[in-house]
């Protein structure tokens, strides 16, 4: 039950190609990340379509694999 | 998602201005996210229900496909999805979340 930085940083270029990816493990274990996403695609839309938008590149690995990752979104 | 659980979810936001889906209670959070937005509203004075998801299992996972959203725990004002721990601590630190509450006419100490 724990992701690595990478796999996540990878998952979300993918879906959002122009993203700057900063991630931080908290606390060393790999479950418990803070990613601060900058991309161009979150022009124009609200907060919550941001992270969800960053959700769905994980592909579920939320609430899953992945048990916390506190975002933070800049256009 | 059972429809007993989509009833139980709108009953809930329905009949709370507003409703935190937490882990735990108010008094007994199980979850340092869901206490974080828990001491938010405490601080605002704002009067919520809490309804801890640890409860009833198909809540936990039906709440998360309600509001299609992953994680817990998740603020509702007014019917309203307002956002989980990260965006509400945004708000909260920003001011936008006195500005919400002030728009949608909930109590709160300004």
């Amino acid at each position: 039950m724990a992701m690595d930085l990478k796999e996540i940083e990878a998952l979300i270029k993918e879906a959002l190609p122009d993203a700057q990816v900063e991630i931080q493990d908290l606390a060393g274990d790999g479950n418990h990340y803070s990613a601060t996403v900058t991309s161009s695609k979150f022009s124009g839309k609200s907060k919550i379509e941001q992270h969800k938008m960053v959700y769905n590149s994980l592909k579920g690995k939320m609430g899953n694999e992945l048990h916390a990752l506190a975002i933070k979104t800049k256009e | 998602m059972d429809q007993q659980v989509k009833d139980l979810i709108n009953n809930e936001i329905k009949s709370n201005e507003v409703c935190l889906f937490m882990k735990g209670t108010p008094d007994a959070p199980q979850c340092g996210f869901s206490m974080a937005i828990s001491n938010m509203l405490k601080i605002l004075e704002v009067k919520y229900k809490g309804v801890n998801v640890l409860a009833d299992q198909s809540l936990r996972e039906g709440i998360k496909e309600f509001s299609e959203w992953p994680t817990i725990p998740q603020l509702y004002i007014k019917n309203e999805f307002v956002g989980g721990c990260d965006i509400v601590k945004e708000m909260y630190e920003n001011g936008e979340l006195k500005k919400i509450l002030e728009d949608k006419e909930i109590k709160f100490k300004k």
